[in-house]
């Protein structure tokens, strides 16, 4: 097991080489550049803007730009954004703990909702609590976020006034009230989106619970006389498992990642919402520093779906 | 399982015995199924035949109908600028179902293919599909999407007009990137499924790797490429409303059924019907396909009797 | 008549012979209005009048917090870099420039002790220098004095091409010399009758010398105080993160007195327009939002009842439609809209009059901008003295049809107009923006109805205002018949609005598509205007060009006036916001107020 592992270390590194390659192209050959907030502003003449697209290396081949990046990444520098001239990796950290915060708890409680009601749902096909659940999941996937996040703020923060709908990255306060103003400013964020994952996931997990219900195997652990709960959770549910941790496995990177229009409509400083900001403003060296993290974060969650597969089902055999 | 058939006392009463005939019979049973079913092929005849029957135009600006509730005029109401939601939702309905269903048909067919392939080959081709499939997965589909725009807009506009022209490099990228995660679902029930003992058998007995494939192991991993396939008929007429949330996408004179609903976001409190239609729209949609992915599930688990 | 009455008259002011008032009295007696006089007086050389702002506070602080919400929040805090409004907002909040404007466009003293004038020798009578008196007793937020060399050293900044600052072309052709401790002469190379523009609003901010002299040049990036200014401005440095929150608590060392009234300011970013708008006016969490470019039903349905309203400020932003008179579809020499052809349709001035009577103004107005927008059929919507009289609009389907029918333009068997084998159809580009889609929308409709057939286009606006010579869609290359945006006046003087269409600066592959002349519009009369008022000292031969250029343009129908702009903002009820159309929202912070 050590020795796949390693192996499979070894191959992400070229591997991830060539990701970060295709994403360096794609982003350079995008069309547009950081200057155009100020393109018709007769303070600024358009020779400004193309003496600092010379200057920021923007009119180099895309070769030489690319290994301009890499050697300096594999120094340890991620190059500094052209729109805010701060280094990049000060400007991801800064943006980290927020994302974390709201997207990891978003997953969690889209986890937290769709393993037991997939797996309830799955148990009793049909019945009233699964035809209830199959509703409001699909009700839950389709609406787009920007979308319930509306909703929620008109009835939450605009008739009821009870929760804020602009979050603030440090709340002044102290002690037990500081951990309340930041419970009740993510409760918005984390439902629409913990909500709108859910919804899916439920889906999956109900599926995959229905494959193997019905299995032989399970099918004899009841005939031992083993209680009802104690087979669904001992027998089935390890097998449904592959599916869920493949899913939960793809689902990782974006906790880093963030969540664009979550963010955007909340107001979150997060990595969601400054990748846009970046890609909008084709600010280069800030879109591929979050997208090669994301795509390391792509590699590893795979590697980890896949021992997690090994343990899971023994007889998958790693090689 | 043909010898069987064949050796069958009540083959010659009852038609020959087919899987495909037997799954639908079995979907058949789905009630719900079969209703979904026949919405679905409304909805579509809806978007493709209601401009011959409803005849208004979708950019008819009338400055005196604005945001009006549904009437006899304007069975769905008007927007702002007084244009009738329901023409608009016609013509916008096209091409949102055309780009979920063509999403739900790429990942399903690519994702099955790749996954199928990576979770078979225990050597280098494996590693490299599964390469492809975490390239795919990080790509930023914005960018991209500008990418692909600028490169081609000008090339596919020449060829299928305008409109076609962006309806095509829409329908690819979204619909196009979604099938990765399929790939990985079926690999990892490959992974699985390979090893299990009813393959073994089917392996013992000298059966070639392609029919492992399609007649043991496939049939047993279809059930999440389904589910996946479904949601991501949804996931890709939402995929294309973010894109106009982000100012991306279809040009804003498109009236796609997310970017309906988007339009209508800030009216919400003034003019709900305008959002609701659509809101509603893909709501129908998503939940017919969904139940007809429920029935082909349960008529392809050869366990479950019906 | 009027004009040398008029000129004697200034004289009169100037020499103390007449006073202020009198003269504005005179100058309504000629049916003028009370600010244009001002305005004639100040371009006149005269030491502007003091706006009697109704600042209420009587003491410094206890105002509580202010908090702004901008739905992009600043991603930089050096004005020298500034790439937007957004970060020019944020940094404003700690520098200073030397003066400001106000609502009406007068200047107003910040870091000075008065507005140089002819009268008080602060303006040469040549035109070829300003002396600036700075303010005594000015500290830095560290302690340090405020001096001349100060100001020298941000046009010495400035102006280094290594530098990379985005303000190089307002320094790069001056030249500023320290006079003593506290005064600094800016020389010009000619004379220049609009002397305000170097150390004066946004881009006149001034940083420390002593913690950026370090940093000039290729260095600049590293300066610490990037991140953490230490200006003269009314609010300290707290907190800064990029395109989230900027934050600033009250200066006690302030150098105007009871000012500023609030303890702490904060900017936060993000988020769009409409929920920014509810955040203000619907649950007043923040107490002012920056441009609201909302619909006006929407703004109206929030106000209903509302803890806030919407503020308006007028300057002469213009968001019009520009006519391309070269050819996107022929490629000479590898250029297409190369200024060596004509365009087959748009060259026959009917086909662009005709399509001036298809824009309705009046419906864009009413149903798109509401109350932040001025119809009008002048590119030169402001100050007011140089507001042409003579122009007017008007929408019409079927003046545009006979216009059309007169000059031989016959409707085809599918509908659209033809002549000599060429059909009347126009590509129309604009950037992807809400109220610009619903303008394209009414336009293609009176033009469906006129037989002109419009294709219509938006382009991402992170593309289309891109400076990217690789890229084809962007609005300076114009591969498009007609092509929609807004062009901001940052000043009060029309000199950089009106200069763009100077023949000299068409766009050609030859200058990389630098030019700003993207109609790509030739016109002599106009040209000779334009030279000849960038050389004019004095103020109303000045404005009289300014007018004349502007109705060429008109005349020509060079561009499709859509709407004068105003910039809007959502204010709570009790706020007492100081805003001007002619300058950034955050350019005279000092002067805000509650009212308890």
């Amino acid at each position: 097991m050590r020795q796949y592992v390693l192996r499979r270390l070894l191959i992400a590194v070229p591997s991830l080489l060539g990701i970060s390659l295709v994403l360096f192209i794609v982003l350079a050959l995008a069309p547009g550049d950081p200057f155009s907030e100020l393109a018709t502003n007769p303070n600024v003449p358009p020779e400004v803007a193309a003496a600092l697209r010379a200057k920021f290396g923007l009119d180099d081949p895309i070769y030489l730009r690319y290994l301009h990046w890499l050697s300096a990444m594999l120094q340890g520098d991620w190059g500094f954004s052209f729109v805010s001239r701060m280094n990049v990796d000060t400007l991801i950290l800064q943006r980290l703990p927020t994302t974390l915060y709201v997207i990891g708890s978003a997953q969690l409680l889209a986890l937290t909702i769709a393993i037991p009601v997939g797996v309830y749902a799955a148990t009793k096909p049909y019945s009233i609590f699964d035809q209830i659940a199959n509703t409001l999941a699909f009700i839950g996937f389709s609406l787009p976020t920007f979308f319930t996040g509306l909703l929620f703020i008109l009835l939450f923060s605009i008739t009821l006034d009870w929760l804020p709908f602009v979050y603030t990255s440090d709340i002044k306060a102290t002690g037990f009230r500081w951990v309340i103003e930041q419970v009740r400013q993510a409760i918005m964020p984390v439902m629409v989106l913990g909500l709108f994952q859910a919804a899916s996931m439920t889906r999956f997990v109900r599926s995959a619970m229905l494959d193997v219900i019905r299995l032989d195997y399970v099918t004899t652990a009841r005939a031992k006389g083993l209680g009802q709960a104690r087979v669904i959770v001992k027998h089935a549910m390890r097998n449904a498992m592959i599916p869920v941790v493949t899913l939960v496995a793809l689902q990782m990177p974006a906790v880093f990642g963030g969540a664009i229009v979550t963010e955007q409509i909340f107001r979150i400083p997060g990595i969601g919402s400054l990748l846009i900001s970046s890609i909008l403003s084709n600010d280069t060296p800030v879109v591929m520093a979050v997208t090669f993290v994301f795509a390391c974060l792509v590699v590893l969650f795979n590697l980890i779906a896949d021992v997690l597969y090994g343990w899971l089902d023994p007889r998958i055999s790693l090689r | 399982m043909a010898g069987l058939t064949l050796a069958s006392p009540s083959a010659e009463r009852r038609p020959a015995w087919s899987p495909w005939r037997e799954t639908w019979r079995r979907y058949r049973r789905h009630k719900l199924a079969v209703v979904s079913a026949v919405l679905l092929i409304v909805l579509i005849a809806a978007v493709v035949f209601g401009p011959f029957v409803w005849r208004v135009s979708i950019n008819d600006i009338d400055f005196n109908a604005r945001l009006e509730g549904p009437s006899l005029a304007h069975p769905f109401g008007t927007d702002d600028l007084g244009q009738d939601i329901l023409a608009r939702m016609i013509y916008g309905g096209r091409i949102s179902l055309a780009v979920g269903l063509a999403a739900m048909a790429v990942a399903v067919i690519v994702g099955t293919v790749i996954g199928a392939l990576a979770g078979m080959s225990r050597g280098a081709l494996g590693h490299a599909l599964m390469w492809l499939t975490d390239l795919f997965l990080s790509l930023p589909q914005l960018p991209l999407l500008l990418l692909l725009i600028y490169l081609f807009r000008d090339g596919l506009k020449a060829a299928f007009g305008p409109e076609g022209g962006i309806f095509i490099l829409i329908v690819l990228v979204i619909g196009g990137l979604r099938w990765m995660p399929v790939a990985r679902l079926v690999r990892a029930q490959f992974l699985s499924l390979r090893e299990k003992d009813f393959v073994e058998a089917a392996r013992a007995l000298g059966a070639s790797p392609l029919r492992q494939v399609v007649r043991h192991i496939l049939p047993n991993a279809l059930g999440p490429v389904i589910i996946a396939g479904t949601i991501d008929v949804a996931a890709a007429i939402i995929a294309e409303s973010t894109l106009s949330f982000l100012g991306l996408g279809f040009p804003p004179d498109v009236p796609t059924w997310g970017r309906l609903l988007y339009d209508a976001k800030d009216f919400l409190d003034i003019a709900a019907h305008w959002a609701l239609f659509p809101g509603g729209a893909i709501f129908v949609a998503v939940v017919a396909i969904n139940f007809i992915g429920d029935g082909m599930r349960d008529a392809l688990d050869a366990r479950r009797v019906i | 008549m009027l004009d040398t009455e008029l000129r004697s008259m200034i004289d009169e002011v100037k020499d103390g012979r007449m006073d202020r008032r009198a003269f504005v009295q005179r100058m309504i007696a000629f049916g003028l209005t009370a600010p244009m006089a001002t305005q004639i007086l100040a371009i006149g050389g005269v030491a502007m009048a003091q706006s009697p702002a109704p600042y209420k506070p009587t003491k410094r602080g206890g105002g509580g917090p202010l908090k702004l919400l901008w739905w992009q929040g600043p991603t930089l805090l050096n004005p020298h870099f500034a790439t937007g409004t957004k970060d020019q907002d944020g940094s404003r909040l700690f520098y200073e420039p030397l003066a400001s404007w106000d609502s009406s466009g007068n200047l107003c003293p910040i870091l000075v002790a008065e507005i140089p004038s002819i009268q008080n020798g602060g303006l040469a009578a040549d035109g070829k220098s300003v002396t600036w008196k700075l303010k005594p007793g000015v500290k830095w937020h560290d302690g340090k004095p405020f001096t001349a060399d100060d100001v020298v050293f941000n046009w010495e900044y400035a102006r280094d091409p290594a530098t990379s600052a985005l303000t190089i072309g307002v320094y790069q052709d001056i030249t500023v010399e320290k006079v003593d401790d506290l005064t600094v002469r800016v020389l010009f190379k000619n004379p220049t009758p609009f002397w305000a523009d170097a150390f004066v609003a946004v881009v006149g901010c001034i940083l420390p010398k002593h913690l950026f002299a370090d940093y000039k040049g290729a260095k600049s990036r590293e300066a610490p105080n990037n991140l953490k200014p230490v200006g003269t401005g009314p609010y300290k440095f707290v907190e800064f993160k990029p395109g989230d929150v900027v934050r600033g608590e009250l200066n006690p060392d302030y150098h105007m007195p009871n000012r500023p009234y609030f303890d702490t300011i904060e900017i936060k970013g993000g988020g769009d327009a409409v929920s920014a708008a509810r955040a203000v006016i619907q649950t007043g969490e923040y107490d002012y939002a920056w441009n609201m470019q909302v619909e006006d039903d929407v703004l109206l349905r929030l106000e209903k009842g509302g803890k806030g309203k919407t503020v308006y400020s007028t300057g002469g932003d213009i968001e019009f439609i520009a006519l391309n008179f070269t050819d996107p579809n022929t490629e000479v020499d590898g250029e297409r809209s190369s200024i060596k052809t004509k365009h087959p349709l748009l060259s026959d001035p009917a086909v662009r009059k005709a399509l001036a009577l298809l824009v309705d103004r009046d419906a864009m107005q009413k149903h798109i901008y509401g109350r932040a927008g001025r119809t009008t059929a002048n590119f030169l919507n402001g100050p007011d003295q140089f507001v042409s009289k003579n122009t007017k609009w008007e929408f019409s389907i079927e003046k545009a049809t006979q216009l059309l029918e007169e000059a031989g333009w016959k409707v085809g068997a599918d509908g659209i107009r033809e002549k000599d084998g060429k059909k009347l159809k126009l590509l129309y580009q604009t950037s992807t923006n809400g109220p610009r889609q619903k303008t394209q929308a009414i336009v293609k409709q009176a033009c469906q109805k006129a037989g002109i057939d419009v294709e219509l286009k938006s382009v991402v606006a992170s593309v289309f205002f891109s400076s990217d010579v690789a890229n084809p869609d962007t609005y300076s290359k114009f591969y498009a018949d007609i092509e929609m945006f807004q062009i901001p006046m940052t000043q009060p003087d029309p000199a950089q609005h009106m200069r763009r269409f100077h023949s000299r600066f068409v766009a050609t592959k030859e200058n990389k598509w630098q030019g700003r002349n993207f109609p790509r519009w030739v016109n002599k009369e106009f040209d000779a205007a334009i030279d000849a008022a960038e050389a004019e000292v004095d103020p109303i031969k000045r404005a009289a060009f300014y007018i004349k250029a502007n109705d060429i343009m008109w005349q020509d129908t060079v561009v499709i006036p859509v709407m004068h702009r105003l910039k809007v903002g959502a204010a709570t009820n009790s706020l007492r916001p100081v805003l001007s159309g002619w300058t950034n929202d955050t350019d005279n912070i000092q002067d805000w107020y509650r009212e308890t």
